[in-house]
């Protein structure tokens, strides 16, 4: 098995190989390192993505916007996530933000894991039909996990979400009720002396 | 009073920090004090007559387990080689996390020895090889055979059975990765398992050397006497490898050299020194004096800095000796102050080195703040401005910016991977072919060619926008914005030009990690020796910490 370390370093070159300056290909391996982690083909579609970039051409987007199309190629998911990073925190405004066509969109994923920890926030992508839930980097939920990922999605629609909780008032009541059995009801006595302060506090 | 941490405009100068010595932040006694209470096994010992098999040593505590894994192997003279390309060595070693089944061991049989080709799993820490000192060991093995001890003048000259030639760590070849493993509280201090590593490879080369003696001749051979062993260490050949980490991880350097300067620091500002630590430190001084003597190397360029270093330290104790009081107020302080003034780079940081042995107090804590958690560091903040970055790179970075790169001089070298042994290499750009394949480690060249395109963006352009028409210099973009906050993160150095003298990087890690002796062998390899002097495994539970300043041989 390739460690986490072997496979960020190898990336990195690689990146470096295929066109990319030294600093975006540190961001390459960081990221393709995120989706091995958490078991993404991420060196598989990067690989690919590789083959394909001396073949066929892609676009890049520098400057992200609330719709974003491109006019005759696929987006390159590597210019895409990294302008998608840098600017997170102006994009963070715009709650949702729609692209078309992007090549290989699991490596596009990837960085706006990465920008999900940056802004704190919970992100959702629908990539055409299928949905990813990015949970502030810790992990990538998703309803295709065992299903091969799409090398061109042609819609790729991400929601910025609020910091909201996922359960209802009355599923929390119920459960702190259930927290307050382990207090004790106090006593005079024990409201004079457990707290340690006095009762007043106006010496 | 209140004493400044020394500028890292001065101190991150490749000369003053290839001018550094081991002290009691060095890993490898920070190792020792962290496992002092760990129980000391030999698991397994199971030797040709002639020395050739398996081994395993380990060291326990509780449920946790650290086992050093020995192949010793037969090579052939001629295959013996110290440089990294060499592909078999007398022996091969493995950390393994727990206690090594049969079937490890099996496992491991087939893979240690082949190193570099061959593959760990996530159960192994660290790897290593080491070749024989032929020469010592076969005289050591020769006189214990005849009931004799050996020539300590010999042993001197070298100071160890075995130099290993590398020593991996954190997921190469398959190693286990950093994470799986850094919230263990025993290895919250940089090259903790390598340095574990290397202290038990220490004592498997005297058991080695014993068992072969003996089954010479078992009639009349005896064993290594302990007190020769424990002034015996382990080599370590190293070259260039080791240069591009200190540039690599930005973080880990600064809290490497940040420790060394708030301890300095501290103890410049005690008051009043106890008579007790005072006396310890002129002790140590004192006692040092033989690691100088005794240090042997063929190298012009060490031996200057050697006999410079002799004198200027034999000037400090007649200093201390005649015209100085430890009575007054703030004596380290004026001490250091002293130095500064009147002795050499080399001087000066030995003395610093040696002022930390009577502060326990304060060295201590410090062994914690030694690692770094580097990826928190790792995003570029897009959202500031550029007239910011700028301020960051004239307040960080003053000389770097005086320097001309248009002049070759200044632009002379690139740092390469080799594509034989995937091992950083330097040469000269205007000479060799491959530049255009330059790893990016001329920081100062580029933070220079950063500082030019800033001086012609406008001030309120974000690093994103700045970013999205000068990709090439994304990577020095995330190092202005680490050195904002971590000072001693940068060597304000050219690392690059024609004056540069790259065994200076060598020497900043190797002196972390504990390395004396220093011996280049030319400006870009160097032997060291580790350990030499340490107490032996059943010795430390109990051990005198000035250990490394009395060496007997």
């Amino acid at each position: 098995m390739k460690s986490l370390s072997e496979i960020e370093t190898t990336v990195k070159r690689a990146s470096k190989a295929a066109g990319y300056s030294w600093g975006v290909s540190e961001e390459i391996g960081k990221s393709i390192r995120l989706l091995e982690l958490f078991s993404l083909p991420g060196i598989k579609h990067l690989n690919e993505y590789f083959n394909q970039k001396n073949k066929s051409k892609f676009e890049n987007l520098n400057l992200i916007s609330e719709n974003n199309s491109s006019s005759n190629h696929p987006y390159c998911p590597i210019t895409l996530g990294v302008s998608f990073l840098d600017q997170i925190n102006i994009l963070e405004n715009l709650k949702k933000i729609d692209f078309k066509n992007i090549a290989y969109p699991i490596i596009f994923i990837s960085f706006i894991s990465r920008s999900s920890e940056i802004i704190g926030k919970k992100i959702s992508v629908k990539i055409d039909e299928k949905k990813m839930l990015l949970n502030l980097n810790v992990n990538i939920s998703s309803n295709f996990i065992d299903q091969e990922f799409p090398k061109i999605a042609d819609t790729i629609e991400v929601n910025l979400l609020e910091n909201e909780d996922n359960f209802t008032n009355d599923e929390w009541n119920n459960l702190y009720k259930l927290s307050e059995e382990t207090f004790v009801e106090e006593s005079d006595s024990l409201k004079e002396g457990a707290a340690g302060a006095g009762l007043t506090d106006n010496d | 009073m209140k004493v400044e941490l020394r500028d890292p405009n001065k101190i991150m100068k490749l000369s003053r920090l290839g001018s550094f010595h081991q002290s009691k932040l060095s890993f490898l006694r920070s190792f020792l004090n962290e496992f002092k209470e760990w129980e000391y096994k030999r698991d397994l010992f199971n030797l040709s007559e002639n020395g050739f098999g398996e081994a395993v040593y380990s060291f326990k505590k509780n449920k946790r387990v650290y086992s050093l894994v020995c192949f010793a192997n037969e090579i052939k003279d001629e295959e013996r080689s110290d440089r990294v390309i060499a592909t078999k060595w007398d022996a091969a070693f493995t950390l393994h996390d727990g206690v090594p089944r049969k079937k490890d061991i099996e496992r491991l049989k087939n893979e240690v020895p082949k190193q570099e080709v061959g593959r760990l799993s996530y159960k192994e820490l660290t790897l290593s090889r080491a070749n024989k000192s032929v020469r010592i060991y076969n005289h050591v093995v020769e006189s214990l055979s005849k009931g004799k001890q050996p020539d300590l003048n010999l042993l001197s000259k070298v100071g160890y059975l075995y130099r290993t030639t590398a020593v991996y760590g954190s997921g190469k070849f398959g190693l286990a990765d950093r994470f799986r493993i850094k919230h263990r509280e025993e290895i919250n201090g940089p090259f903790r398992l390598e340095m574990m590593l290397v202290y038990l490879v220490r004592q498997f080369t005297f058991d080695q050397v014993n068992h072969v003696a003996y089954n010479k001749n078992p009639k009349t051979a005896v064993k290594l006497d302990d007190n020769i062993c424990k002034n015996l260490g382990i080599g370590n050949s190293t070259g260039l490898g080791m240069a591009p980490f200190i540039v690599n991880h930005p973080t880990l350097l600064n809290n490497w050299i940040l420790s060394r300067e708030k301890a300095l620091k501290k103890i410049r500002e005690i008051k009043d020194v106890e008579s007790q630590d005072s006396d310890l430190f002129i002790d140590c001084v004192k006692k040092s004096l033989k690691n100088i003597t005794s240090w042997n190397t063929d190298s012009e360029y060490q031996q200057k800095k050697i006999s410079s270093l002799l004198k200027d330290v034999e000037k400090f104790l007649n200093f201390i000796d005649k015209d100085f009081n430890f009575e007054i107020e703030y004596p380290f302080n004026k001490i250091y102050k002293w130095l500064e003034d009147n002795t050499c780079e080399e001087c000066i940081e030995y003395i610093v080195s040696i002022m930390m042995e009577p502060y326990n107090n304060i060295v201590n804590p410090l062994v914690k703040e030694m690692s770094s958690d580097e990826e928190k560091y790792f995003t570029i903040p897009t959202h500031r401005k550029v007239e910011e970055l700028r301020n960051i790179i004239e307040a960080k970075y003053p000389n770097i910016l005086d320097i001309n790169f248009e002049e070759k001089e200044n632009n002379k070298n690139f740092w390469f991977i080799s594509k034989n042994k995937e091992e950083p290499r330097l040469a000269d750009r205007f000479e060799e072919h491959g530049s255009e394949l330059e790893q990016p480690l001329a920081i100062a060249r580029d933070i220079k060619k950063l500082y030019e395109k800033l001086l012609v963006s406008k001030n309120s352009l974000t690093i994103a926008e700045f970013l999205t028409s000068n990709s090439e210099l994304r990577h020095v973009v995330r190092r202005a914005f680490i050195v904002e906050k971590f000072p001693y993160s940068e060597i304000q150095d050219n690392t690059i030009g024609k004056d540069l003298i790259p065994i200076d990087m060598l020497r900043l890690k190797l002196s972390f990690f504990g390395a004396l002796k220093f011996d280049p062998r030319s400006d870009k390899w160097l032997r060291i020796c580790m350990f030499q002097g340490a107490p032996l495994p059943n010795e430390l539970k109990s051990y005198d910490e000035q250990w490394v300043y009395k060496t007997n041989i």
